[in-house]
């Protein structure tokens, strides 16, 4: 039987073919924690009775999630990461840099195949540059930093096949939500998500981005994407002898196989309050809106904001709708600010503001009130995600949040977008 | 290693956020204050009416969402001795392992509970009893080495442990 890519890139690293099931253990090339994990990461570091972090050159602390600090509590947890991280010489992504899963893969040197871990869910983020990331918790973290090495099960793995081209005004989000919906909330637990098919290469960096950020949502381990032209154009190759290892074989076992035809699917939503439950937008068309969030690791990019920006430069916000848009770093602020889309999102009325994690999980910017019902961008919308249980959060892409945002009730955004 | 305890039964999908808030952990890290609020989403009172060594019987996918560690610790901080669900989301039954508060995967577990049962679980035979009804469901035991981790309460406590045998 043939390897998926998820046993190519094990065997890569350990010089061995693995299966399904085998626990193996490998080094960790690096290993991010924030403020939301890292202090307690410091906690399980010392209870492990640990003293010196084995190489501190492969951990990061990135401080997105309250940031800046909205409480003195948040205050004190970030100030004890920063010692920590002056003490053991580990670098610090500071307040206003971004939120990590889009600071790390603008700065570090990422090259497919690695072996990335962070103490966020939402590291799978990576693996649209075509390597391995996964999200785990404080007290691993905590071993990473004592050990370098980490022990993982080999997943077995799902491929899903992409063909065609997506619609104007229908985006990645729309893909993975519709899988999400398509195989449940657990509907690929364990396991690691591969991406395949010609329908790939139409997809952007930003866009492969989206996808792997929500395979979590539906239980993964990890998502992966092929290693194409577009990816080249954003890690580091240089050292890569065998390229075969980022295409699974022919006769690979996969426990499950998808396939979507992109040119097929629709913008839809999540609607609250499971990412699994997941309705053609057409289908709650006219329900009312309060506040629309443009932004996360999900969907904060350039992309996002230049579709949003295209969309709500045509009427503004709806009067009485709060719309409020973040960028995912510094770098993508910078960028959207020299090619004016900040300028079309401020004139149209939406609330701009500094990198954060804020709103998505409800810790500042935007919690919700009683009631209240919320269109965002970001990947989750559990009870109570943003900061309120009696809120209703529905997830979109950023084209269904600009176009709710404009019309001040969900909207498809196809209509807005006719000629594009 | 038993444990036997009152019985509170949870739905599918309980997530992390509904364990634990995620707007508590940027207030505090003291996990007695954390525990005050452990599934307050799901049902505010829930917290206060907790006793130590209860058990939470649940049904798919228990913990899905979060990395946070936060959500097994404020779990067992607030006195729930094991968890039964008919699965649970791979990064929360890492951490609990991690954090030394037993998870177990038995099919169909939630349909043999009610609010109130008495279960019992032996974790060496891989058995969990419904005392009240009598009804016995098996589950695979752990392997030893996570069979030592749970005895010691944690990864932690087992490492230093084995650190100083050695």
């Amino acid at each position: 039987m043939g390897e998926t890519i998820i046993q190519k890139l094990f065997r890569n690293r350990l010089g061995r073919p693995v299966k399904p099931g085998e626990i193996v253990v490998v080094d960790i090339d690096l290993a991010y924690a924030h403020d939301g994990t890292g202090p307690l990461a410091i906690d399980a570091f010392n209870e492990l009775g640990s003293s010196k972090v084995y190489d501190p050159s492969r951990i990061r602390f990135v401080i997105d999630h309250a940031s800046p600090s909205p409480n003195e509590g948040a205050s004190n947890l970030q100030l004890k990461l920063r010692k920590f991280a002056k003490e053991n010489n580990i670098k610090v992504y500071e307040v206003g840099e971004g939120i990590c899963h889009q600071v790390i893969p603008e700065n570090e040197n990422l090259k497919p195949g690695m072996m990335i871990v962070g103490a966020d869910s939402h590291t799978v983020t990576l693996g649209a540059f075509s390597l391995f990331a996964t999200g785990i918790g404080s007290t691993d973290f905590a071993e990473v930093m004592t050990s370098g090495k980490l022990w993982f099960k080999v997943p077995e793995a799902m491929k899903v096949s992409l063909t065609g081209k997506l619609k104007p005004g229908v985006m990645s989000k729309d893909l993975i939500l519709r899988i999400i919906g398509d195989v449940g909330a657990d509907g690929a637990t364990y396991m690691s998500v591969e991406f395949q098919g010609d329908g790939v290469k139409t997809l952007s960096m930003a866009s492969r981005m989206t996808v792997c950020n929500m395979v979590v949502e539906m239980g993964a381990k990890n998502g992966i994407f092929p290693l194409d032209e577009i990816t080249l154009k954003h890690v580091d190759a240089s050292g890569l002898k065998d390229k075969s290892i980022f295409k699974p074989d022919e006769n690979a076992d996969y426990a499950v196989s998808l396939n979507y035809k992109l040119d097929e699917l629709e913008p839809v939503v999540a609607a609250p309050h499971n990412v699994d439950n997941v309705k053609p937008v057409k289908e709650l068309e006219g329900l009312e809106v309060n506040q629309v969030f443009i932004g996360s690791c999900t969907n904060g990019r350039e992309e996002d904001f230049e579709i949003a920006a295209r969309i709500l430069s045509k009427k503004g916000v709806k009067k009485g709708v709060r719309c409020i848009a973040i960028p995912a770093s510094r770098k993508v602020f910078l960028n959207l600010l020299r090619n004016g889309i900040i300028d079309k999102l401020v004139s149209a009325g939406c609330t701009v503001t500094h990198s954060t994690c804020g709103p998505c999980l409800g810790v500042h910017f935007g919690i919700l009130g009683s009631g209240e019902v919320a269109v965002s961008t970001s990947n989750r919308n559990f009870k109570g995600r943003m900061g309120n249980p009696e809120s209703s959060i529905y997830l979109a892409s950023p084209a269904t949040a600009a176009a709710s945002a404009t019309e001040g009730v969900i909207t498809d955004p196809r209509k807005f977008v006719e000629g594009w | 290693m038993i444990l036997r305890g009152k019985v509170w039964v949870l739905g599918d999908h309980i997530n992390t956020d509904v364990i634990i808030p995620a707007k508590y952990k940027f207030r505090t890290g003291d996990f007695k204050e954390l525990a005050k609020h452990v599934f307050e989403d799901l049902d505010p009172t829930l917290a206060s009416k907790i006793s130590k060594g209860d058990i939470v019987v649940a049904g798919r996918n228990f913990g899905m969402g979060s990395s946070r560690e936060h959500a097994p610790r404020v779990i067992k901080e607030a006195g729930i001795s094991a968890i039964v669900a008919c699965s649970f989301a791979r990064i929360f039954f890492r951490n609990a392992i991690n954090v030394g508060l037993p998870v177990i995967e038995v099919k169909d577990v939630n349909k043999h509970f009610k609010e109130g049962d008495i279960a019992v679980i032996d974790l060496e035979k891989g058995i969990v009893k419904n005392e009240t009804t009598g009804v016995e469901l098996k589950f695979s035991p752990y392997p030893e080495f996570i069979m030592n981790i749970m005895r010691a309460g944690g990864l932690a406590v087992y490492r230093k442990r084995v650190q100083q045998i050695s």
